[in-house]
């Protein structure tokens, strides 16, 4: 198992947003997070990335305990993190955003698979065209691509992406589909947040669905066809 | 040239060399407080006691250029452990902890150097090759004042290189934008933190030296030059080097000319100043952080 969370607890203040949060990511595997809002999905990707410190609860990253690591660790020991809202730096060009990606500022030599901003351009051709632009500049579609981007040029194995497509116009959540799917393809496994169910069972072999702070069901995609009642339930408006 | 032109060109040079030092401490203070977030109550203290440093590394060895190194150096010495031992403790608990350990540190710095210096002002010379009046075209300038102006063009410009030209820079103009996504792409952002605020301490430092010999080192030097600094960062806009840099050099001129020309209201001309701005631009000239 690539990544083994269990049993996370964590608190924003008094109240108790993860209770027991349990999952599992294999190598190179998608694995979908649903839920309504405020169930604790994205809390869990900040838990594991160490943006929300988890009061218990390990999380096993290649058998290492990564809980309670503070964020820059946690992504030097192989995850990468792409935010809700995106959080492009906005005074800066796309190329130093890709930039600020690279660890310790250099491209890894001895790894031929290493991600390097021609490897993103190809992934995501219209980043090319505006290379020079403020990350301010660009349309959300377009930070969509550099927030992920800017996290590959980590060279993660496995990628948080929160909401990828939330906030976009449907042409353009396809379009955004199409290049996770095209990264999942270069062996990088992914743990995916996301709204739009078609997106989530499209690119998934797993998910879980989370209720109130744990979770409520985990299974196949096909499982989860088979079960209307849970998306009723737990999912649709 | 005639004699009234001469005046207002001394006037304007007193007014850019007082804005420039005021610029050094501004942006180490507008620096730190864009990337950390905080608002370091303690800044000119740390300015006051690099002068302090200063007078005494002159008293010791003689030499005002030993000291320009020097002194700077060990301030930001005790910038660094101040955040590594006391802020970077408390930052998880918010701004207002962080705000309240500042002023502490503030008071701290202030009892220490009249524990170790006394009260009295103590004089410092300009150092000789600094001293007396250079002639430029007819008119005579005041060479030590001159150099504190080119002393700070060139921390500008090396400031400027370092933000803009390389991945440090890079990191750092991210960490302004959003220090937590910095974080969430591998880089260690306390470690950042505490460079950045030695920095930020180093700059004030530096400017404690430069004023010194104007103004003599005395406790009351922090006071004198910490509403001042305050007004550019917030009038600069929180976080903007730029805007600091207008700002400074506008209140040192608006405080050289302000005394020449309508002297009972230049205490408060710098207050005015602030209020416009802000009345018409909250966020001040270059400011983007809300709040």
């Amino acid at each position: 198992m690539l990544l083994e969370v269990k049993d996370l607890n964590t608190y924003y203040g008094y109240s108790h947003v993860l209770q027991g949060m349990s999952l599992t990511v294999d190598h190179g595997e998608c694995v979908a997070l649903l839920g309504r809002n405020g169930m604790g999905k994205s809390t869990t990707l900040k838990s594991i990335m160490g943006l929300a410190k988890p009061r218990s609860g390990t999380v096993l990253y290649k058998g290492e305990d990564v809980a309670g690591y503070p964020p820059y660790k946690v992504v030097r020991a192989g995850i990468g993190y792409v935010p809700e809202e995106r959080r492009i730096f906005a005074t800066l060009s796309v190329l130093e955003n890709l930039a600020m990606g690279m660890k310790g500022g250099k491209i890894d030599k001895g790894n031929p698979d290493a991600w390097t901003v021609e490897r993103v351009f190809e992934h995501f051709p219209p980043l090319k065209e505006r290379q020079g632009s403020k990350g301010a500049l660009l349309s959300g579609g377009e930070q969509q691509m550099l927030a992920i981007g800017r996290s590959l040029m980590g060279n993660p194995e496995l990628l948080l992406v929160d909401e990828p497509t939330e906030g976009l116009a449907p042409l353009l959540v396809s379009e955004v589909r199409d290049m996770l799917e095209d990264i999942k393809k270069t062996g990088v496994a992914i743990l995916l947040v996301e709204h739009n169910l078609r997106v989530a069972m499209s690119l998934a072999q797993r998910l879980y669905i989370m209720k109130k702070a744990e979770v409520a069901f985990a299974g196949t995609v096909k499982e989860l066809d088979a079960r209307p009642d849970v998306r009723e339930k737990y999912l649709e408006v | 040239m005639d004699a009234t032109t001469a005046m207002y060109v001394a006037q304007g040079i007193h007014g850019l060399a007082y804005g420039m030092v005021l610029f050094l401490v501004a942006s180490g203070l507008t620096l730190i407080f864009g990337m950390m977030g905080i608002l370091n109550v303690a800044h000119t203290a740390f300015f006051m006691l690099s002068a302090y440093f200063c007078y005494q590394v002159v008293a010791w060895t003689g030499s005002f250029w030993l000291a320009l190194l020097l002194a700077p150096i060990a301030t930001a010495i005790v910038g660094i452990l101040v955040e590594r031992f006391l802020l970077r403790r408390i930052h998880a608990f918010g701004l207002l902890f962080e705000l309240t350990l500042t002023i502490g540190v503030m008071f701290v710095i202030m009892e220490a150097v009249k524990v170790f210096w006394g009260t009295e002002n103590l004089p410092l010379p300009v150092p000789s090759l600094l001293e007396g009046l250079v002639s430029i075209g007819g008119m005579d300038y005041p060479i030590y004042r001159l150099f504190i102006i080119g002393l700070s063009l060139v921390i500008l410009g090396f400031l400027a290189f370092i933000l803009y030209k390389t991945r440090m820079g890079m990191v750092v103009r991210a960490a302004v934008s959003d220090a937590d996504m910095v974080n969430a792409l591998g880089i260690n952002v306390p470690r950042l933190f505490m460079f950045v605020f030695g920095v930020g301490t180093w700059l004030a430092g530096l400017a404690g030296v430069a004023i010194a010999p104007i103004l003599t080192v005395f406790p009351g030097l922090a006071d004198q030059m910490g509403m001042d600094a305050f007004i550019v960062v917030i009038v600069g806009g929180f976080g903007s080097l730029g805007g600091a840099l207008m700002v400074a050099i506008i209140s040192g001129l608006l405080s050289s000319y302000g005394v020449q020309f309508v002297s009972q209201l230049a205490p408060v001309l710098m207050f005015i100043f602030m209020a416009v701005v802000l009345a018409i631009k909250p966020t001040g000239f270059f400011g983007e952080r809300e709040g």
